[in-house]
């Protein structure tokens, strides 16, 4: 489906049409002795946007690695769009329409903007490009199809000033940028967002959170993404879950969690015993 | 270029080396036009020769390359792949009488099955690892290379003969009075077509972004939805065609033998001097020791003797370690190598 087909079925549908994209059941995840996550359990609805939160090292990232398959959690399921999935690798998950950014950044240092935001739509490329340059047609026709998307993508998220400089130079909240390129670009059902906004000026976090909220409402694209900034969450997100050492101690809206003694607890620093 | 050039410091060991690098290339042409005409006709020689055989230092470099930048893996069995091509090579057509147009698609064949019983049984078990132990599988590898290939075909000297071209270029020798072997120009041109294709494919196939993504960042490449396996299995797979072409390039010219595992080891030095991950550095690096061996072999131990009276026979074979002390010499100066990304230690 492309971004105009995704536009029109946002008009007629809209972003509440609620039903559950993915749900993750009773996960545990185990570091050796370590239990980064704890019998966890939530599901994230079609078109909102859902925020996970707390506290350094309460298992959030773990929680995103486990959905999009870059870890393997030794007990509990996920399901995705009605079905249990079976273990898989990132890529396959990847390929089923879920795209994510990472905390600490992963982009390809030495590829352009442009190039970088390209690979996003790899996997969607059906004919080489080399054939392109033997045989004008069919091959043509998709480049440029896919290039129209690209250029859009930057439009939207204002980069265009850097379209050619290679990404490993640019400024830190550039690059999230193009990370967040670099995942819509494949046009995903789900999108994880590891800490968009860490390290960004006041500036930059409103225009990163103006450009999560136009994604979520003009492609009618699902989000979850981590983010410390409470300010934020209550900004941007419908429904927020709250991990605190591997448990999950909050889950509702906004509001609903920030009036919870136990999440309280938490962000104050309340002494664990 | 430019503006690299404008910030390079004279006082920098990188100036200290392009000064030295000019003064000698100056003093070079010097002494080439003061010798008379039938020496510098020999220098000619040599120094073509050296080219040509730096070439085949290239092409086993150039397979190192490819599995170095998309892996991280510095791939110690290279130089055993294209002694291990070879000798499937001859085994089909020495044995059992397979002409070299099918022999030469089947040794493909049984290179990509080894990329795939790589990538099966040696990579996937060890992601993750430490490259030290990445690389220590690798030596494990060649000696199973090594040995397979004994075991199957002998350790004897094969002669190999695909129908490349022999003998001396006549329009080489005519002309202009130069002998070069016409093997040597086919190796060239070989080689530069297989650059040629391997930038193309890297540039403008589907395949060859998806491999690009992976030699810059594993992570990134598996979000966006390229399996890390097949990429890998797609990289030995070439690195296999490519070592096949340093084989077929060595065996014409002095038979598939298992020395060829030891010359291979000279494509280190070339690589230091290159940047790992660099396939023009490759080349460059190939051709530049390729040339300097044969110059020091031939001209070094007159100058040392002229110059500070040491014994000209102590320079004699010196063909056989100037590339390693080249090499060292380059690591203090520039231990990225000429084309390499500075080396930055990964945290
Ligand atoms: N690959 C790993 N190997 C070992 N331990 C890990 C790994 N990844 C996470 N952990 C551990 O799991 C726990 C949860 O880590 P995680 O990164 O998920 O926290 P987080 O909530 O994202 O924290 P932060 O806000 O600092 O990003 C920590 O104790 C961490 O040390
Ligand atoms: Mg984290």
């Amino acid at each position: 489906m492309n971004m105009d087909a995704q536009l029109a079925a946002h008009l007629s549908g809209g972003r509440q049409a609620g039903g559950t994209l993915l749900e993750v059941k009773n996960i545990t995840l185990r570091f050796g002795g370590v239990e980064a996550l704890k019998n966890i359990s939530f599901d994230i609805r079609e078109g909102e946007i859902r925020a996970i939160i707390g506290p350094n090292g309460a298992g959030k990232s773990s929680m995103l690695n486990v959905i999009s398959g870059f870890y393997h959690p030794q007990e509990g399921e996920v399901w995705f769009r009605g079905e249990k999935r079976r273990p898989m690798r990132p890529h396959q998950i990847a390929r089923q329409g879920l795209a994510r950014t990472f905390q600490n950044i992963a982009l390809f240092k030495g590829m352009s903007t442009l190039d970088n935001i390209m690979t996003g739509r790899l996997t969607m490329m059906r004919r080489n490009m080399l054939w392109q340059a033997l045989w004008k047609g069919p091959a043509e026709a998709e480049e440029i199809a896919h290039r129209e998307a690209v250029e859009r993508i930057i439009d939207f998220l204002e980069i265009q000033h850097i379209r050619k400089k290679p990404v490993g130079a640019l400024p830190y909240g550039l690059q999230k940028r193009v990370e967040l390129g670099r995942a819509l670009a494949a046009e995903p059902k789900l999108l994880l967002l590891d800490e968009p906004m860490a390290g960004m000026n006041v500036e930059e976090k409103e225009d990163m959170s103006r450009f999560i909220l136009d994604v979520n409402d003009e492609f009618g694209t699902t989000i979850a993404l981590i983010e410390h900034d409470m300010g934020v969450v209550m900004d941007l997100s419908d429904r927020v879950v709250v991990l605190d050492y591997g448990r999950k101690i909050g889950d509702g809206a906004p509001a609903e969690v920030r009036a919870n003694p136990e999440v309280i607890d938490a962000y104050l620093g309340v002494a664990h015993e | 270029m430019m503006a690299s050039l404008s910030r390079l410091r004279l006082a920098s060991p990188e100036g200290v080396g392009l000064l030295l690098l000019a003064a000698y290339a100056a003093y070079g042409l010097f002494w080439l036009g003061s010798i008379d005409e039938r020496d510098r006709l020999f220098f000619y020689e040599v120094t073509l020769s050296g080219l040509l055989a730096g070439v085949m230092y290239s092409l086993v470099a150039l397979g190192f390359v490819l599995i170095f930048k998309s892996s991280g893996i510095f791939n110690f069995s290279q130089g055993v792949m294209a002694l291990f091509a070879g000798l499937f090579l001859t085994g089909f057509m020495n044995d059992f009488g397979v002409p070299a147009f099918l022999a030469i698609p089947l040794t493909v064949a049984v290179m990509v099955a080894v990329a795939f019983a790589v990538e099966r049984f040696v990579l996937r078990h060890l992601v993750n690892q430490e490259p030290i132990i990445l690389f220590m599988a690798t030596i494990g590898l060649a000696f199973v290379l090594e040995g397979v290939g004994d075991i199957l075909w002998g350790s004897d000297v094969k002669p190999l003969d695909v129908g490349l071209p022999r003998g001396a270029s006549d329009f080489l020798l005519d002309g202009y009075g130069l002998y070069v072997e016409k093997l040597e120009i086919a190796a060239a041109a070989v080689a530069a077509v297989l650059v040629v294709a391997l930038s193309l494919f890297s540039q403008y196939t589907r395949i060859g972004r998806a491999l690009r993504a992976v030699a810059d960042d594993h992570q990134a490449a598996l979000s966006v939805g390229i399996s890390l396996r097949t990429i890998w299995v797609i990289v030995w797979s070439i690195a296999g065609a490519v070592a096949l072409v340093a084989g077929i390039m060595w065996g014409s010219k002095s038979g598939v033998q298992f020395s060829l595992a030891l010359i291979a080891l000279k494509a280190l030095p070339v690589l230091i001097l290159g940047g790992f991950t660099s396939i023009p550095g490759a080349i460059l690096g190939g051709l530049i020791i390729g040339v300097g061996e044969k110059w020091a072999e031939i001209y070094l131990g007159e100058v040392m003797n002229a110059l500070f009276g040491l014994n000209a026979s102590w320079f004699t074979a010196i063909e056989n370690w100037f590339a390693y002390v080249l090499a060292l010499a380059f690591l203090l100066v520039r231990p990225q190598g000429l084309f390499g990304e500075k080396i930055i230690e990964r945290v």
